[in-house]
């Protein structure tokens, strides 16, 4: 419907410079294309890649369409105290999302806590420091991180991670740091400090590529000017660089708090899975990506379902809210980065 | 003018800083140096005739392999190839040749959107609309569910690539008297195909390691499958249950299967690079 309002769109696009009329008008000898099936067969091309760009938008619809259907069983069951309650007991049909949404959250918070300063590092290290033979191989390395896919991830913390937690890191963190009350208890290895590493390994290549991509869109007269007036080169960063990259860095860092909202596989596989709040670290946890890929295919009754699909509903509002607010972020900095010139 | 020289204390918080980022740089390429080299470690020793070519054993027989979970994930991924391209390059075209407009622009949105979109939900979403509908666990399920993670990507990186295409080139060949949608298929998408294929690649490499999508739709399974409507092993499923399991058989098989699903990832990204840089040659 929207689509035939609009009609053909008259913007940049390609403009056709042959006009039918000339075509047609060619006397003698036979056109080579005609005028009218051309146009007959144009139509039907737009409208099949029309169809293409609205399967997009319809899909969409229809993620959300299902959650909302779909969860509004558990929905009408306990409306808002579903979010605030943290009994999470199937076989008596009480369901209670606090567990879940507490492991996400600081999860997902422990991994830029970790992920951030370390991000930043590499980014600064490859745009400001490096000899330019270093840049390219070391940014294609960092990227190289987020192509593995998730499960290999956590195959690999969950031999080789978890052990060397247990057995060294976490005993350490015990006894120097145990009176702050994040660290204290049993090291079992897996648990919430586990997810928390895990997913900053994850997350890192995200961060790190967008503020070097930010970073890169300062204009070099302006480190120039910072360098004559005596900085540093550090304080040129600082000065120079970050302070005119920050919203672009913050918008980089919400991407993956996005990233690692989502993230299921290698968290699932370390965190141990047990519905609990716990003040410690070391203690095993759960999050809402994990509690579906665990219990959505064993689901039985419609309640338990529905209560799940609500939390993939929280999920993915939660998601989408994060990454428009980033994406914009982003935007308000880079938008405009080459008409500004790169000397 | 006197001028004075940096305060030490300057000096050492600029050298200290050097340090600190250099430090990072190692941080961040240690984890991906161990996972390398684990991989290949453990991975290597477990890989042999059998692993390619059998099922599953049952606990506690030695031997098996995930031959059915490396068919299965191939037949999940062209199903999902099948779906997914077309409609991906199709919304590309559409976004770059028509959609410079208020329409287009909320296409542009919501395809960022579902990029984002948590690759569990859409497996919940796959799983209430082709699963429920069946009323079974199926590789088309599973195909559906990859596709629709495939569809973002390949739509904003056609975009992309089709934006880079001069409008001379489609005027040289409007003025030649060629329909538009003509020049669109064989003038401006084939001078973009190297950047269209890079773009599709991208999201098969996303997908091809996916495992969440399809905990609920492929289901996995001990056996050969190759029919489209039925449960259906694959790799990365096969990792996740073995690395959970108790048995150290299986944990071997994991690392196996794992260094198996990075080289195909790799040899199928590779051989549609090699394939299409020699067609462009020739177009070119």
């Amino acid at each position: 419907m929207a689509n035939r309002a609009l009609g053909a769109p008259q913007l940049p696009g390609p403009q056709p410079v042959a006009n039918k009329d000339v075509v047609a008008e060619r006397a003698g000898s036979r056109p080579l294309l005609s005028a009218s099936s051309s146009r007959v067969a144009d139509e039907i091309f737009r409208y099949a890649m029309l169809a293409c760009g609205v399967c997009v938008l319809a899909l969409v619809g229809l993620i959300i369409y299902e959650l909302i259907t779909k969860s509004s069983l558990s929905w009408h069951a306990s409306g808002w105290r579903f979010f605030f309650r943290s009994e999470w007991d199937p076989v008596n049909d009480e369901f209670g999302a606090l567990p879940f949404v507490y492991g996400t959250i600081v999860s997902s918070i422990l991994s830029l806590v970790i992920a951030v300063p370390l991000a930043i590092g590499v980014a600064v290290f490859i745009t400001e420091m490096s000899p330019p033979w270093l840049r390219g191989p070391l940014a294609f390395t960092t990227e190289l991180l987020a192509a593995i896919p998730s499960v290999i991830y956590g195959l690999w913390a969950i031999f080789v991670l978890v052990p060397l937690l247990r057995l060294y890191v976490e005993p350490f963190l015990g006894r120097y740091l145990g009176w702050t009350g994040l660290f204290e208890g049993q090291p079992f290895g897996i648990g919430m400090l586990a997810a928390g590493i895990i997913l900053a390994i994850m997350v890192v290549p995200i961060i790190s590529s967008i503020t070097r991509e930010v970073m890169t869109a300062v204009p070099q007269p302006q480190r120039e000017a910072v360098l004559a007036l005596g900085a540093t080169r550090w304080e040129m960063i600082r000065t120079g660089v970050l302070r005119n990259a920050r919203a672009g860095i913050l918008g980089g860092v919400i991407l993956g708090l996005g990233r690692a909202l989502g993230e299921t596989m290698a968290v699932t596989m370390v965190i141990g899975n047990r519905p609990e709040i716990a003040k410690s670290l070391f203690a095993p946890g759960y999050t809402m990506a994990s509690v579906i890929a665990n219990e959505f295919s064993e689901a039985t009754g419609n309640v338990y379902l529905s209560a799940l699909v609500e939390v993939g509903l929280a999920l993915f509002l939660v998601t989408i809210i994060v990454n428009i607010f980033a994406q914009l972020l982003v935007w308000s900095v880079t938008r405009g980065a080459p008409a500004r010139g790169n000397a | 003018m006197q001028t004075t020289p940096v305060s030490l204390y300057r000096r050492a918080v600029n050298h200290l800083v050097t340090g600190l980022s250099v430090l990072a740089v190692f941080l961040v390429l240690l984890p991906l140096g161990a996972i390398f080299a684990y991989l290949v470690y453990k991975g290597i020793g477990s890989i042999n005739w059998a692993f390619l070519t059998q099922t599953p054993k049952p606990v506690g027989e030695p031997g098996g392999g995930m031959a059915n979970a490396i068919a299965g994930s191939c037949l999940i991924l062209a199903i999902a190839s099948t779906i997914g391209v077309p409609i991906g390059i199709g919304a590309g075209i559409y976004l770059s040749e028509y959609g410079r407009n208020r329409f287009g622009d909320l296409i542009r949105f919501t395809a960022d959107v579902l990029n984002g979109v948590p690759s569990i939900v859409i497996g919940i979403v796959a799983y209430s609309l082709v699963v429920l509908s069946q009323g079974h666990f199926s590789a088309l399920a599973g195909g559906a569910a990859l596709a629709i993670m495939m569809i973002p990507t390949i739509t904003r990186a056609t975009e992309e690539m089709l934006l880079l295409v001069p409008n001379m080139v489609r005027e040289a060949a409007y003025g030649l008297g060629v329909a538009r949608w003509r020049t669109t298929l064989s003038i401006t998408l084939r001078t973009a195909t190297s950047g269209v294929i890079t773009g599709v690649m991208l999201a098969f490499a996303r997908v091809a390691g996916e495992t969440a999508p399809l905990l609920f739709t492929a289901f996995g399974n001990q056996y050969w499958n190759w029919k489209v409507s039925e449960p259906t092993a694959a790799l990365s499923l096969q990792i996740f249950t073995y690395a959970i399991s108790p048995f150290d058989e299986w944990h071997r098989q994991a690392w196996a299967g794992a260094l198996i699903l990075i080289i195909l990832i790799v040899l199928a990204v590779t051989a549609v690079r090699v394939a299409t840089s020699r067609g462009m040659l020739k177009g070119a």
